[in-house]
């Protein structure tokens, strides 16, 4: 086989090839990093530091960039004048390369925050030359987010060897951030220009301390740059905005269907059943406590999968809430059906007994359910709106849930049972449906649906004995809005809740907003006290 | 797991019963046992903090009474559960001053506890040491305040935040729970900033009430904020918010080196068991940390390790701030009795003025005329292994302020 043919089949090969050369062509000056200049850049005041950086980062350097991955992973010391960096168990010493055993003097780097910015944009500013896309992309992202202290040489020089259209872009942008404070003002008119096109609020910031006075005079001093600079800012603004009523609205509908799943199962039991259930929010507790102990049982018997304990808390979750609804239903709220005064209270005990048991069997203190790591960070869509995962997956779930009550409810033999026992015990009864049956499944589905809550809810609020008080309230207000019995208005009501909420918390700040909607409802509730959507037929005049 | 609960649940109980019945040296037996009570919310929502301030004075008690106790009196320590219940603090407070008949209290945590407990300890003549940083804006002749004054926390935090090391913040985005606290503490910071030049347009001010979860929106809204210059969150957020706070933070992508976020109610055993990796460089001011490295801290971290396996009580054996200076609290309360040679509250209180102690932070602290200390202040950025490094340390002692010059003092004061 020729040497060219076993090219011809590995691609990466030539990719290797041409970029080596690349990199020859390109940096006839590459250096390698000295140990004096990295011990200049670990240690001493920080004004002294940022600059032996910049000094070091002038010039795209491999081995710089490993060593500015090592700072920021906290993986540096210095041990008198050596500076050693950590690698696996191993401390190396940068100078010789060599393994070496650190004394009691030696002292890990800290990098307070303004090191650690210039750190990362120094970092970002020679991955720009990386010959992964994804890198590339990621540097020039995070270069934007902060376009003040990156070296100006650096990005003229990765503009000329870029070739990917969209890294390409957003250099240009980068460059024009840069060339703001140029000293020319045909310069800073054209970027000013070219900014416009510009999502990043640090674009926004930047345009906003050109237009600045500073001992009486402008930042900006020619007043032609000034008049585009407020023309750019007007534009940004605009597209800024619309990312702003995006994230309030995915608040809201995130804030509803947290609302949502929380109602959901007393849309059954007190809507459907008409049982005034107050241990509805133990249920959901009941549910997130479910989650903690598949969590540390995952994390006793299979560490290993422990990222997936939350997909086995959602059943387990379901069928614990769901039998110990089913029991209580069977000893105690069957015999209370039709006295509603006394559901009420004796639920209110039920509510009072589960705390206290979850209590006394997990500590009084909060339990800690962890975030797997497909459900931490968020989906970046705009440069000022990023989509929690956590919250995505939470409406997901609650669109599932709400799909699977209403296929069960509206398809099902069992729903059938349910809205027949609803709307005409006596006939249903006569007609040979078990209605005590059907009260006790549909009971265990109410309570069960208020574990599944439960375990949404551990991954974005705390797990406590006490959790549930605080959702019971919501529950009511969603379901009794909505009109009671009506699963379209418990939906209707949740989001219209939960956007209603988010608008005026923007507004009036987190209390004035849960007082302003409670009055908004009680208001509500007085003028048309059936609810949003009204049960029509003969069952509601009985 | 259920049997490590279920002895957390009874490990004050325990502990009281072990100190009270364990055989001591000689000379204790023939003296008669000093009470002292402990006060801290054991359950609800400040429990999250307040659980290891009782463990560590339990800790510090039993290490005293190993050494022969106060004068060879042994301390026998009464623990009462207030529940996070504000006006459950007053009548825990009153049972252990007349029933108890307690020498001092050690507790609280928020000030609207403390706040609540003050009228009983003036009916009463009770002595409460005040182990947490709170807003100052107070002297109580009957409470001995042994964590920060704004002086000795949030003024020089929000110093290093304006300075180039801490990110040059022009704009300020205060946020707490909604309580005398943060409200008082935002007024100083406030009136602090304008004496800086800081106009109102840059400064918001948000509140959420006790045990907020659904920190969405307020996230959303400091990203905004921040757009318009560099800014930095100030976050007087109390309990366990801070977890879905945090939580939000790092999901919604807000990174230390872009917005800054120092928070005052935010210490080791808070952190321990977050999510660390999206919050490395998020800041908190103290006046000790776990890390900090002197033979004496090292003796404490290393004691109160040994007193968790022994007792297993917690997932997460860290040290912090509020457990420092419940820990000072004791031993200057110790020294104050021998050299009173009396649990009377007023000769304890005229002996603890000017008392020394060699503290954990590696200081000699000191008590001031107004019953506040003289400390050293912290500023700590969180690392990836959940504990806090120093990027800035006071020179020296810093003396707590009872009134604070940015705001007005109050007239029946």
């Amino acid at each position: 086989m020729t040497p060219s043919r076993s090219l011809w089949h590995r691609p990466g090969a030539w990719l290797r090839l041409a970029f080596g050369l690349l990199l020859i062509g390109l940096l006839p000056q590459a250096h390698a990093l000295t140990p004096q200049e990295a011990l200049a850049i670990s240690s001493g005041d920080t004004d002294a530091r940022i600059a032996a950086l910049h000094k070091a980062a002038a010039k795209p350097d491999p081995q710089l960039a490993d060593f500015l991955h090592k700072l920021l992973d906290g993986d540096v010391q210095i041990d008198g004048t050596m500076v050693q960096v950590q690698q696996g168990d191993a401390w190396i010493d940068l100078a010789t390369g060599k393994a070496v055993t650190p004394s009691d003097n030696a002292q890990g780097v800290v990098n307070n925050n303004y090191v650690r910015k210039e750190l990362q944009s120094a970092r970002a500013a020679l991955d720009l030359f990386s010959p992964q896309r994804t890198q590339r992309l990621k540097a020039v992202q995070q270069l934007q987010d902060d376009p003040t202290s990156v070296d100006r040489g650096l990005v003229e020089q990765a503009l000329k060897t870029e070739k990917d259209p969209e890294i390409l872009q957003r250099l240009q942008l980068l460059h024009a951030a840069i060339l703001l404070s140029s000293a020319s003002a045909a310069d800073r008119l054209a970027a000013a220009k070219e900014l416009a096109a510009s999502n990043y609020p640090a674009v926004r910031a930047l345009l906003l301390s050109r237009l600045d006075k500073k001992d009486g005079a402008f930042v900006e001093s020619s007043p032609l740059v000034r008049t585009q600079i407020e023309k750019s800012l007007a534009e940004i603004d605009g597209r800024l905005a619309w990312g702003e009523r995006l994230g309030t609205l995915f608040s809201g509908i995130s804030l509803g269907s947290i609302l949502l799943l929380a109602a959901l199962g007393l849309a059954v039991t007190y809507g459907l059943m008409g049982v005034i259930n107050m241990a509805q929010g133990e249920f959901i507790m009941i549910g997130a406590y479910a989650t903690y102990v598949m969590q540390s049982l995952f994390q006793h018997y299979l560490p290993g999968y422990v990222h997936y304990a939350l997909i086995a808390a959602v059943p387990f979750s379901f069928v614990v809430a769901g039998s110990i609804g089913m029991l209580i239903e069977r000893t105690i709220i069957r015999r209370l059906y039709g006295r509603p005064l006394e559901t009420l209270l004796a639920t209110w005990g039920i509510s009072l007994v589960l705390i206290q048991a979850v209590r006394s069997l997990f500590g009084p203190q909060n339990v800690q359910v962890d975030n797997p790591p497909w459900m931490s960070g968020g989906f970046n869509i705009m440069a000022n709106l990023i989509l929690p995962y956590n919250r995505m997956v939470i409406i997901a779930f609650t669109v599932v849930v709400l799909l699977g009550m209403w296929l069960l409810i509206s398809r099902t033999r069992l729903g059938l049972f349910v809205r027949a026992v609803t709307q005409n015990r006596p006939m249903a009864s006569c007609v040979g449906v078990r209605i005590a049956r059907v009260d006790m499944l549909a009971f265990g589905l109410g309570t069960g649906i208020a574990g599944l809550a439960g375990c949404a809810l551990s991954q974005i609020g705390n797990v406590s004995p006490e959790m549930g008080t605080g959702y019971i309230v919501d529950c009511f207000m969603v379901v009794v809005l909505g009109g009671v019995g009506q699963l379209t208005g418990t939906v209707a009501a949740a989001l219209g809740l939960g956007v209603a909420n988010t608008l005026l918390e923007g507004v009036a700040g987190a209390v004035l907003a849960k007082i302003a909607v409670l009055v908004a409802i009680i208001l509500f509730i007085q003028k048309r006290p059936q609810g949003m959507f009204a049960l029509k037929g003969r069952s509601v005049e009985s | 797991m259920d049997r490590r609960t279920a002895l957390k649940t009874v490990g004050g109980a325990v502990a009281a019963a072990a100190a009270s019945t364990l055989p001591f040296p000689a000379i204790a037996a023939s003296k008669a046992p000093i009470k002292v009570g402990i006060l801290h919310s054991l359950s609800g929502t400040m429990a999250i903090s307040e659980t290891a301030l009782k463990d560590v004075d339990l800790m510090t008690i039993a290490e005293i009474n190993a050494a022969g106790g106060v004068d060879g009196h042994m301390i026998e320590p009464v623990v009462v559960d207030p529940a996070s219940n504000w006006p459950l603090f007053a009548e825990k407070a009153r049972q252990l001053i007349s029933q108890d008949k307690v020498a001092a209290i050690f507790g609280c945590w928020t000030s609207v506890s403390r706040k609540s407990v003050l009228p009983v300890l003036d009916e009463l003549n009770g002595l409460l040491f005040y182990p947490v940083q709170f807003e100052g804006q107070e002297q109580n002749k009957h409470v001995v305040y042994t964590g920060a004054a704004p002086n000795q926390q949030a003024i020089p935090a929000t110093e290093y935040l304006m300075s180039k090391d801490g990110g040059g913040a022009k704009r300020f985005f205060l946020l707490g729970t909604d309580y005398v606290y943060p409200r008082t503490t935002n007024a100083i910071l406030r009136g602090f900033l304008h004496s800086k030049g800081v106009k109102d347009a840059d400064i918001a001010e948000v509140y959420t009430p006790f045990g907020f979860s659904n920190y969405q929106n307020i996230v959303a809204d400091i990203k905004k904020f921040a757009s318009g210059g560099p800014t930095c969150v100030i976050s007087t957020v109390n309990g366990d918010s801070n977890v879905p706070f945090y939580k939000e933070l790092g999901n919604q992508g807000i990174k230390a080196t872009d917005i800054p976020v120092v928070g005052f109610s935010i210490a080791e055993q808070e952190i321990a068991g977050m999510d660390i990796k999206p919050l490395v460089g998020q800041l908190t001011a103290w006046n000790y940390f776990e890390s900090l490295k002197n033979p004496r801290n090292a003796k404490f971290v290393k004691s109160w390790q040994d007193y968790v396996k022994a007792k297993g009580l917690k997932d997460y054996p860290v040290t912090d701030d509020p457990m420092e200076a419940s820990y000072i609290g004791i031993h200057l309360w110790k020294q104050a009795v021998e050299k009173a040679k009396s649990t009377k509250t007023d000769e304890v209180r005229k002996a603890l003025i000017g008392q020394k102690f060699a503290a954990p932070d590696g200081y000699t602290v000191e008590v001031l005329e107004n019953q506040y200390l003289s400390k050293p202040v912290f500023i700590g950025q969180i690392n990836d292994k959940a504990q806090f490094d120093v990027v800035w340390k006071s020179k020296g002692l810093v003396p707590g302020e009872s009134w604070s010059p940015y705001i007005p003092k109050p007239k029946n004061a």
